[in-house]
């Protein structure tokens, strides 16, 4: 193996990385608690991934194969990024297709493509802590997940329904794992969160806020909701302009300057390998301008 | 000092670990699965699984409990060198090895705080024969249920029954892994 001796294997020093598998040791055994770990510099900003990046690191073999995206895309510049930075330091093998990785780290999304045993998903988390924004204090929310005291969580879903008639929150969408623990799922689409019991391993690193937590293969996630207003994703209602999927998270594309748009899988590469089986849009009319706006 | 002290540790640690470390988590993610660990070897009776465990997960900053079975001047030697972990009580330790009868009586392992359910012992148990027969297992990580030939069913049920409490099991025999999180379910068969 040709290797970069600038650099240990996957860039971190070896006892970086026993520290980092023990608190994925216990990530493991307590499925949705976040463990603290001592999260160290990288070389990217802090919000590029960090914490992904320290978690996948710590995972590689030489044998395994990467693809990371970035809000479902192969080709962002994050994305493309942290693929070079593991090609170079690791020396592991890169794709973009879903199939074939082994290891994929995410920004924010869950590839449409169903994950199989012996894939890992890594994600990159911001703010791990779901109860971060409603309650400042690390010493409370600490206490409030020892005494699975979610009340709080509940009330800001309902506040949600008494304003805007539904559960008005659309991403992070707080999940609540074999029945223990609430979780971030990091800023994925809740139209993503039925997705969370996979098959394969779901680890996730924030690198800022110094937190390990994983979701073991067919876990129970259950988004929160009440009786009355049950979870629903969502998505746009249209079908991908370019393979006409109707089944998958779009993003909404600007195409001029007069109000002109269209909606295309935010998945690339399972876009890219329908339009290559022959999947076309139901209707031509991609980048006419709808309804006007003012 | 004895020439078995010297050797047993991993020839290219960066990838040996990678590769043991990626057994030893999806054997965690899977209850009841047997995988391949090898690549460390330690003073008898040591097994290579267990061997391996240590290089992976162990270093300086971790207090280790050995319990009798696994504690001769040998096995003092090897760890000093290859680890350098401190050897201390089983009330302060991150991670045990030894055989079942020997780590008895478990309840002297850390268990975590509710606050800090992480702060608990890892328990590496040096079995004579591992297979995926026996207990039923229930819970994360497993489809629908798994089997594991568990030294003893009530020890690990009442672990469970403190989730998220409680501490954290690999098993080793030779080669072999599989583990055993506080999370599952047991049920003897």
């Amino acid at each position: 193996m040709t290797q970069d001796t600038h650099y240990n294997f996957a860039y971190l020093d070896e006892q970086t990385k026993r520290m980092i598998r023990r608190a994925l040791l216990k990530a493991m055994a307590i499925p949705g608690y976040q463990v603290p770990f001592a999260s160290r510099e990288m070389p990217m900003p802090y919000g590029w991934g960090t914490g992904g990046v320290q978690v996948s690191a710590a995972c590689l073999t030489p044998s395994d194969t990467l693809k990371v995206i970035d809000q479902g895309a192969d080709d962002t510049t994050n994305a493309v990024s942290i693929r070079k930075f593991f090609e170079k330091t690791a020396q592991v093998a890169t794709t973009e297709s879903t199939r074939a990785a082994s290891l994929i780290q995410t920004r924010h999304r869950i590839p449409e493509e169903p994950l199989r045993e012996g894939q890992i998903l890594v994600y990159q988390v911001p703010i791990p802590e779901p109860l971060r924004f409603l309650e400042p204090r690390e010493t409370e929310t600490r206490k409030m997940h020892a005494l699975q005291d979610y009340g709080l969580m509940h009330v800001k879903l309902y506040e949600d329904i008494a304003r805007h008639g539904n559960i008005a929150t659309s991403y992070a969408y707080p999940v609540k794992v074999q029945g223990r623990y609430v979780m971030d799922p990091s800023p994925i689409p809740k139209f993503d969160n039925p997705k969370l019991r996979m098959a394969a391993i779901q680890l996730f690193g924030a690198g800022r806020e110094q937190r390990i937590y994983a979701i073991p293969p067919y876990t129970d996630v259950v988004s929160l909701d009440f009786e009355d207003h049950p979870f629903e994703p969502s998505k746009a209602n249209h079908a991908c302009s370019l393979c006409g999927a109707d089944h998958t998270y779009l993003d909404e594309v600007i195409v001029d300057d007069r109000g002109g748009r269209m909606f295309v899988c935010s998945d690339t590469d399972y876009c890219a390998t329908r339009q290559a089986t022959g999947a076309a849009p139901a209707q031509t009319a991609t980048s006419q301008p709808q309804e006007a706006q003012p | 000092m004895q020439n078995t002290a010297l050797t047993g540790g991993f020839e290219n640690a960066p990838v040996q670990s990678a590769i043991a470390f990626r057994a030893c988590l999806e054997a965690m993610a899977r209850p009841g699965t047997l995988h391949q660990l090898d690549g460390g070897a330690a003073p008898a009776p040591c097994s290579a699984a267990a061997a391996t465990a240590l290089l992976t997960f162990c270093d300086a900053e971790t207090p280790l409990f050995l319990a009798p079975s696994h504690d001769s001047p040998d096995m003092r030697d090897w760890l000093a060198f290859h680890i350098g972990a401190s050897l201390v009580a089983p009330e302060n330790a991150m991670f045990a090895l030894g055989t079942w009868d020997s780590l008895q009586p478990l309840s002297r392992f850390a268990i975590g705080t509710p606050d800090y359910p992480d702060r608990s012992a890892t328990l590496i148990i040096e079995l004579p024969s591992l297979s995926a027969s026996g207990a039923r297992l229930t819970g994360p990580g497993i489809k629908e249920h798994a089997h594991l030939s568990l030294p003893s069913v009530p020890e690990f049920q009442q672990n469970a029954a403190r989730f998220p409490l409680g501490w954290d099991a690999l098993f080793t025999c030779g080669h072999q892994l599989a583990a055993l999180p506080r999370s599952t379910k047991i049920e003897a068969s």
